[in-house]
């Protein structure tokens, strides 16, 4: 037995998709992180082991589009955990056309210091 | 009847790219078609994030890409007719479209691109006899319900095929508030990203059952029930293994297939791997003045590598028209071990650009092998890899002086390190 064990992550910041090992003591402290092909990879296991984030897309209900939905975006990743708080939060969102993208569309969703923002005009 | 330099039929990523390229490429009279209502192609339904890394640098949804692209396509002085469907195109180049302003069309073109993106399989997918109940669909078809028209096709889904639009969805759909009880992969690994393996399906403990397929699908008017079971090395179900799960909805994720419909209609030689047509270094099909690129040439997995296509595509047709390249001699570039397919077929080297792009993929995953490109016995070039995947496109980089003495044809070969 030895006192280190690896956590293999595969990092999803980019399509690259690098297969990045953590290192980690009894503790669970990183000892050293390998694999990654560039320095978000290792930002992105840190996170992973201690709080791990994610992107969120959707849509929201516009009026006067071309579409009956309009997709949005966030302006930061958010933990994991808040992925559904935020969809609930965006049920029943209304916007009306014409809308630009970027705009923000909701801001500071669920307290989460992060926008829902306009994937595309509209 | 009316003629313009260069039509380009399809107006997603390639298509908008290839305009641009034409445009910058010294072509000044171009025509783009589009059937749907506005340009931007399969991007517009894909909402979720992970576009446009190579070429701007950021993560973009797809519609935020497209949009992009279609700003610097606004100002140039490229025709677009969008809600104009392309009917049919002939050896001669002429094309004929349809749109509501206009009826029935037929204009000569001096090149013509192809840029109609891909379909998805659907039939021949599962093997179950006879009836298909409703709540049966193409993962693509569901996306484009749930994403532009905000309807959930259904609440407790199951998903055969590991391609990254079922896995997508499968995220997507339990976002929305319905349940996904499985993929299953016919093939012993996925076809889809690793990172979508693990954002769409580990993130929601969506279990993945590799070697499996559906082998039966239950409902009367409705789905309500489905079977899978594994399978041999051969593919074939095995008595015994059978999983029940009882779903309302089944998505298909098995694949998708370049749109030739036209191109084989105007004779061009189609790739039997690929399924697009068969082309040269410039982009050129077997019909002289057509060009293909993007999903409707082979299916890609990055949009930054279509819209790259796109204006390889644009670029050398603009030069066509103006008469500059006339190939003395074209050599066959083939397939070696290890590789299921290679782009492009054919290479001229005294036409080529300084540098040309060799599109693969590979037939299975290896770790640390080599890209072996040869003529006969002789490397031309070999490039590193710590990992080959089928479902990663390859690239192998070459330049037109390694190419200059070649004399005959050439192969592209998967090795071991050793
Ligand atoms: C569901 C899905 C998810 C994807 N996810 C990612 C991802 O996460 N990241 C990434 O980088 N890439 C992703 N891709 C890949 C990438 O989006 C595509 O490869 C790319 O957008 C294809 O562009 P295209 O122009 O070749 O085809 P398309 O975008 O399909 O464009 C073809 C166009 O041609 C038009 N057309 C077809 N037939 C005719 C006709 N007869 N007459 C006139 N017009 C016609 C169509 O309406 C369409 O607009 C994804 C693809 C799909 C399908
Ligand atoms: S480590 Fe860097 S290159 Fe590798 S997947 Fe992560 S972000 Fe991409």
């Amino acid at each position: 037995m030895t006192d280190t064990n690896k956590k293999v992550f595969t990092c999803i910041v980019c399509p690259r998709g690098c297969e990045v090992t953590a290192n980690l003591d009894k503790e669970g402290n990183i000892l050293s992180i390998e694999g990654n092909s560039c320095p978000r990879g290792e930002t992105y296991v840190k996170n992973e082991l201690l709080n791990p984030m994610r992107q969120l897309t959707s849509t929201v209900i516009i009026e006067g589009g071309i579409y009956d939905r309009l997709p949005v975006i966030l302006s930061d990743v958010i933990p994991k955990g808040k992925m559904m708080d935020v969809m609930e939060a965006l049920n029943g969102v209304k916007v009306k056309a014409p809308v630009k993208r970027g705009d923000v569309i909701v801001k500071n969703i669920c307290g989460l210091n992060v926008d829902v923002v306009a994937s595309r005009s509209m | 009847m009316n003629s313009r330099k260069i039509v380009i039929i399809g107006g997603g990523s390639a298509g908008i790219a290839a305009a641009i390229a034409a445009y910058n490429n010294g072509c000044d009279d171009i025509l783009l078609l589009e059937k749907d209502a506005e340009l931007g192609g399969i991007l517009l339904q894909c909402i979720h994030n992970g576009f446009g890394l190579h070429r701007f640098g950021e993560e973009l949804a797809g519609p935020a890409y497209a949009e992009k692209w279609k700003d610097m396509l606004k100002d140039l002085p490229v025709e677009v007719k969008t809600d104009t469907t392309v009917i049919h195109l002939d050896s001669d180049r002429n094309v004929t479209y349809v749109n509501p302003a206009e009826g029935y069309v037929t204009v000569k073109a001096g090149a013509v691109i192809m840029a109609l993106g891909c379909r998805e399989r659907s039939r021949g997918a599962i093997a179950t006899p006879g009836y298909r109940p409703s709540g049966v669909w193409t993962a693509g078809t569901a996306q484009k319900y749930l994403n532009m028209q905000g309807y959930l096709v259904g609440k407790r889904v199951f998903i055969l095929g590991s391609g990254d639009i079922g896995l997508i969805m499968a995220r997507r759909m339990v976002l929305e508030g319905a349940k996904v009880l499985g993929v299953a992969e016919i093939m012993p690994y996925s076809n889809g990203l690793p990172r979508n393996m693990k954002q769409c399906l580990d993130d929601f403990d969506i279990p993945l059952y590799l070697s499996h397929t559906v082998t039966d699908i239950r409902g009367k008017d409705r789905l309500n029930g489905i079977t899978i079971s594994r399978v041999d090395e051969s593919l074939n179900p095995i008595k015994g293994t059978e999983i029940d799960f009882d779903v309302d909805t089944l998505l298909l994720s098995v694949g998708l297939i370049p749109d030739t419909a036209l191109l084989s209609e105007a004779g061009a030689l189609l790739h039997p791997k690929t399924k697009g047509a068969k082309v040269d270094e410039h982009m050129m099909t077997s019909v002289p003045g057509i060009f293909a690129c993007g999903n409707g040439l082979h299916v890609h997995d990055l949009v930054d590598f279509v819209s790259m296509e796109g204006e390889e595509a644009g670029a050398a047709a603009a030069k066509y028209v103006k008469g500059e390249f006339i190939p003395k001699k074209g050599y066959e570039l083939m397939p070696g071990d290890g590789v299921s397919y290679v782009l492009p077929c054919v290479v001229s080297p005294d036409i080529m650009e300084d540098e040309l792009e060799i599109k693969l993929r590979v037939k299975d995953n290896r770790r640390n092998v080599r890209l072996v490109l040869r003529e006969g016995d002789k490397t031309i070039k070999e490039v590193r890899k710590l990992k080959t995947a089928p479902s990663e496109m390859e690239k192998v980089v070459v330049k037109k002086a390694e190419l200059a003495a070649i004399s005959g044809p050439m192969t592209l070969a998967v090795e071991d390190m050793g």
